[in-house]
């Protein structure tokens, strides 16, 4: 733990080195930290406000506005899943519903054994392909009953 | 001799297989011995036929789709690299009718070239609106801008021109260029298609932006849901500085200009203008009251220009052809072309580029063909989720922006979304509650609180609970919404809610009733 709290906190310094001196620099130092971390540690925040020359309740602020920042680590797999109109039409609610089943997990929701975390997404510009899904940058659409059960197989591993 | 072989690393040709595809065909080219070059493009657009792989012939181009990976060895086998038939032949993609029946002026290359080759740029007529601007001053090119008639294409419709020109008349030492790829409407994928399939189309609208307004730097705000787009993105910046088209001397000329890709991190509400400029200068993705306007005092308070990636893109084939071509597509003050994405339930999704003026129904049901499944089309979406649902009785409207407002709704960035007759529209009303309730940035209290309680009156009328007072109530709060909301999200979300109330009024009565009338 002590040891991974360390490489954490160096990760999160290289990242703000490589960005203190650009222009609005916030946002790429918490997308890297997400990236290379899967989420946004709490440790973090003092170290990003003390660089930046911001309180520390507003780079809290800005973490907790976008949906994407996790403040709690992410299962080895993301699954975001597409829940808006275009996939509603072609049965994306089902699908969703089944993949919850299948993962035995619900939306915002990390697998007890750190396996797969399951997220909503307001659309993947993949509309005219839906249902549509995004597992760990991987995008895949038009997704029905096997493809939804290989999904929750290549999550789940 | 090589054969070129296109296999497209679209974003929605991967999601049905692209990658898997070139996989196999390079190991079955390699297997067999066979001289074989792949070349990534983008997505022509017609989606049910991806991922569509093309074969460069004598003859020209021949299209084969949709192609799995286990078709590979047949298609060879049949003879597709002499571009020879099989089931799955399509024959020449230019020739396909979705093609043949578009005006492609922002979309002529994507899908075509080879997206992060510059010299295959040039040769399909790119870079030539960028050198004409060089010979213009910077008054004559937003004169061009002007004539062309171009409304910003991210939903506001507001003329590209005059906001080019506001810039240029402010002063300062330093102003910007931002492109919103925000692209958060369901719907709409137009944006995501040409950055993945002819993203020198966007850097060369950029640099022009710049040269005309006195800007030196560009931002592309891209969503974080593109991960994609940003890789072809970042890849075609490199080539365009590298050949010269960004940089401290933009083709050798005077003008200085560059750019970087930035990327949100997971917020409808970016897409705003001035939202998104918070977000890039690492702030909450707020909306600002305005004036003051972007152009005066935008990103890090200097004179911005802030256009859609459509809007710039359009920009090079004017600065090309002139403004007065580009004009003469069209009807009423909608001029030029509109890159329409089909979406949903259809059969025939994907990108259509056409002139203003071609009727929903025609779109609809001509070009996509109906619905995927085969059932009647009951309602469409229109602009994204702050769009309103049209029924068949308004299949008449012409794509215009004037004319969409007579109707209640909106064109906003032309995404259409189709439905069958299974859909529930009270459902898709709480949707749009539920969606505004998730994505509001919590400035104002009618779009932060009334988005939730439009969710629980609309849950209390599907219970069938005092259907009446609930429609009323609803109604007043989408009121209350539409004129106490600073921007769109709030303000628009009543278009979704009121417009199935309106057209679909027999969804929104109790079960018992509705079972009573059938
Ligand atoms: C809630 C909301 C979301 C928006 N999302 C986008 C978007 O994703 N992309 C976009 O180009 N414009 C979006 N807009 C419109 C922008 O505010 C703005 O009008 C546009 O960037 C101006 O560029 P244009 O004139 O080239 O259209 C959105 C507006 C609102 C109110
Ligand atoms: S309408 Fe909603 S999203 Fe827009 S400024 Fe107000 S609270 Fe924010
Ligand atoms: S609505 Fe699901 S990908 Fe666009």
């Amino acid at each position: 733990m002590q040891h991974a709290r360390t490489e954490n906190a160096s990760t999160v310094q290289s990242i703000v080195e490589r960005w203190r001196e650009e222009e609005g620099p916030l946002l790429p130092i918490l997308n890297g930290i997400q990236q290379e971390l899967g989420y946004v540690p709490r440790e973090s925040v003092p170290v990003i406000a003390e660089a930046l020359n911001l309180s520390r309740a507003e780079v809290y602020g800005v973490v907790s506005f976008y949906h994407d920042y996790r403040e709690k680590p992410a299962g080895r797999h993301v699954l975001k899943v597409c829940r808006a109109e275009a996939c509603q039409s072609v049965g994306g609610d089902a699908v969703a519903e089944r993949l919850e089943q299948l993962l035995g997990i619900r939306f915002h929701e990390t697998s007890a054994d750190g396996a797969v975390t399951l997220e909503p997404v307001y659309c993947l510009g993949l509309c005219a392909c839906a249902p549509s899904a995004m597992l760990d940058g991987e995008v895949i659409g038009r997704i029905d009953d096997e493809k939804a059960v290989d999904i929750a197989r290549r999550a789940r591993a | 001799m090589t054969v070129k072989v296109y296999v497209p690393r679209d974003s929605g040709a991967l999601a049905l297989g692209a990658e898997q595809v070139a996989g196999a065909l390079r190991t079955e080219a390699k297997t067999r011995g066979l001289d074989v070059e792949i070349v990534r493009n983008g997505s022509r657009g017609l989606y049910w036929l991806e991922p569509m792989v093309e074969v460069e012939t004598a003859q020209g181009r021949i299209a084969y789709g949709p192609v799995a990976p286990g078709d590979i060895p047949a298609l060879l086998d049949a003879g597709m690299l002499e571009g020879r038939t099989h089931a799955l032949a399509l024959g020449k993609p230019e020739e396909l009718p979705f093609l043949v029946r578009q005006t492609r002026l922002t979309f002529a290359r994507c899908g075509i070239v080879d997206p992060v080759s510059i010299e295959d740029y040039e040769r399909h007529g790119g870079l030539r609106g960028l050198r004409n601007a060089l010979e213009k001053s910077p008054a004559a090119i937003i004169e061009e801008v002007m004539e062309s008639g171009l409304r910003g294409r991210g939903g506001a419709g507001f003329p590209t021109g005059i906001k080019w020109k506001t810039v240029h008349d402010a002063q300062g030492p330093r102003k910007y260029i931002v492109c919103n790829a925000d692209e958060g409407d369901s719907g709409t994928f137009a944006d995501r298609m040409i950055m993945e399939g002819d993203p020198f189309v966007l850097i060369e609208g950029m640099a022009i932006a710049g040269i005309a307004t006195g800007a030196t730097k560009g931002y592309i705000y891209l969503r974080s849901e593109y991960p994609h787009a940003a890789a072809v993105l970042n890849e075609a910046i490199a080539v365009a500085r590298a050949a010269g088209v960004l940089g401290k001397s933009v083709l050798s000329s005077a003008f200085a200009f560059d750019m970087e890709v930035r990327v949100g991190a997971g917020a409808y509400v970016c897409g705003e203008e001035t939202a998104l400029l918070d977000s890039l200068e690492g702030k909450r993705g707020q909306v600002r009251a305005k004036p003051p306007l972007p152009a005066h005092q935008g990103l890090f308070g200097k004179p911005t220009v802030i256009n859609n990636v459509i809007s710039l893109a359009s920009v090079p084939i004017i600065l090309d052809k002139g403004g007065a071509y580009y004009r003469d597509f069209g009807m009423g003050r909608s001029r030029g072309t509109i890159p329409i994405q089909i979406a949903g339930n259809v059969k025939h999704g994907g990108l259509f580029e056409a002139a203003f003026g071609m009727t929903l129904g025609e779109i609809v049901d001509e070009i996509g063909g109906g619905t995927a499944t085969g059932r009647p089309v009951r309602a469409v979406q229109v602009g994204g989720p702050l769009g309103a649902y049209f029924p068949r009785s308004l299949f008449d409207t012409p794509f215009d922006y004037e004319a969409f407002a007579a109707k209640d709704g909106l064109i906003g960035h032309a995404g259409i979304v189709v439905f069958d007759d299974t859909v529930d529209m009270l459902k898709q009303a709480r949707f749009a509650m539920e969606f505004c309730a998730v994505e509001s940035c919590g400035k104002c209290t009618p779009c932060r609180i009334g988005s939730t309680r439009g969710m629980e009156v609309l849950d209390r009328l599907k219970a069938g609970i005092a259907p009446e007072t609930q429609i009323e109530t609803v109604t007043d709060l989408c009121n209350t919404m539409k004129f106490g909301s600073l921007c769109a999200l709030g303000g628009f979300t009543p278009y979704p809610v009121m417009s199935a109330l309106t057209h679909f009024p027999e969804d929104f009565r109790p079960v018992p009733a509705r079972e009573a009338a059938e």
